[in-house]
């Protein structure tokens, strides 16, 4: 019997994912509602119950894909894979007001430069601290600061060490992680309500996971703002980190 | 017809992310640069297209619209296979990279959401984008009594 629910689950892994997920934002629907009086958004308990889920998940196969990585689960995967997700975030374009965007246009190109610079500069300096003295490790590190894609494609280009790479990747991970749980606890302080302060929030966070689950969390009407500057982030990293940054970096190193 | 829609968000997909890889190319470097963010404003440029016309019927936009209301639940889906044991275990320098920069960054919001701030007489369009994101529950939505 049980083997036969299995079967039908790894069979039909898409289907079976809508109807997981679906039984999670019901689950969260009503926490939110009973448990903190609407207070916290239902969708930032998903959020974070999809993120519990997965550890579990990591934890009980080893694997780097959290529950998608249990055949039960593959259709997960698809669902929240770069190919939905990416379509998902297109379609919410639709919702864009476009005189808004283009009012915040410059404020989302200010926005991506500092979301690239501040990070990098951040991760480096770590990796100094922790006695990385080699350019292409600070340089890597620095990399993976900037969005958990940056980070391996810098690295790669600049021929770094796999443990080094991994550290990399991790930062990255971690810091979307954080933004997809810490976003609507400090959206009012930040003064995340509109528009052109989500462009400012898109370019800024860069991870396009992490500002895509950090704006939903927080408000849905945010999140086509954000999404439309966070997607040029990590392709901006992966152009400044091998070259500019590395030289930079190079050059004060030696 | 739904269909059109759908197939719309389709194509407006495909050739934002085959810009951004065309512009990943000229640019030398091994990633797509932009192509999500240049897909979404293809698709804001045909919507507008299509109104100009009269052209946006309601199977376009419930094609396209039902793809924005799946946004959170896909969030969601893609929330439940991050790496989060690797996020968890990285230790201190992966924590202190990520939490200063994180720091920083919601900082630098603050600061760029001042400039040229106005007071939020909200915009229709805008809240009703957020009505369709949040899950096509309008109704649900527009009862702020409910929240204690």
């Amino acid at each position: 019997m049980l083997h036969m629910i299995e079967h039908v689950f790894v069979e039909q892994n898409l289907v079976a994912a809508f109807a997981v997920v679906g039984a999670l934002m019901l689950v969260s629907k009503v926490a939110s509602r009973w448990l903190t009086a609407g207070r916290v958004h239902g969708s930032a308990i998903a959020i974070v119950l999809g993120l519990g889920l997965a550890y579990v998940a990591g934890l009980y196969t080893g694997g780097q894909k959290g529950v998608a990585d249990l055949p039960v689960f593959a259709g997960i995967g698809l669902m929240g894979g770069a190919m939905l997700r990416d379509f998902a975030i297109v379609a919410t374009a639709f919702e864009v007001d476009v005189v808004e965007a283009r009012r915040a246009g410059l404020l989302g190109v200010l926005a991506l430069a500092l979301g690239t610079v501040i990070p990098f500069i951040v991760g480096a300096l770590t990796a100094v601290a922790f006695g990385y003295t080699d350019a292409v490790s600070i340089t890597t590190i620095g990399a993976g600061a900037v969005t958990y894609i940056v980070g391996p494609v810098t690295g790669a280009a600049l021929g770094a060490d796999s443990a080094v790479m991994a550290l990399s990747i991790a930062t990255g991970v971690t810091k979307a992680v954080m933004v997809m749980v810490g976003t609507p606890l400090v959206a009012k302080l930040i003064g995340l309500d509109n528009p052109r302060s989500a462009m400012a929030f898109g370019g800024l966070m860069g991870t396009v996971s992490g500002v895509a689950g950090g704006l939903a969390a927080t408000d849905p009407k945010l999140v086509p703002y954000g999404a439309l500057t966070a997607t040029f982030h990590t392709g901006i990293g992966c152009l400044v980190g091998p070259s500019l940054f590395y030289l930079t970096v190079r050059a004060i190193v030696g | 017809m739904t269909i059109f829609g759908v197939a719309l968000l389709a194509l407006c997909t495909l050739i934002g992310v085959f810009l951004g890889d065309l512009l990943g190319v000229a640019l030398g470097v091994k990633a797509n640069v932009g192509g999500v963010g240049l897909a979404m404003i293809l698709l804001i440029a045909a919507r507008s297209w299509l109104l100009a016309r009269g052209k946006l019927g309601g199977g376009i936009k419930l094609g396209v619209e039902f793809w924005s209301t799946m946004y959170i639940p896909i969030v969601v889906a893609m929330a439940a296979q991050q790496n989060v044991v690797a996020a968890v275990r990285g230790g201190p320098i992966v924590l202190i990279a990520a939490t200063v920069s994180l720091l920083l960054c919601f900082a630098c919001v603050a600061l760029l959401g001042r400039f040229g701030r106005r007071e939020p007489g909200e915009d229709a369009q805008v809240r009703h984008g957020g009505d369709v994101i949040g899950g096509g529950d309008a109704s649900a939505q527009a009862r702020p009594a409910e929240k204690v």
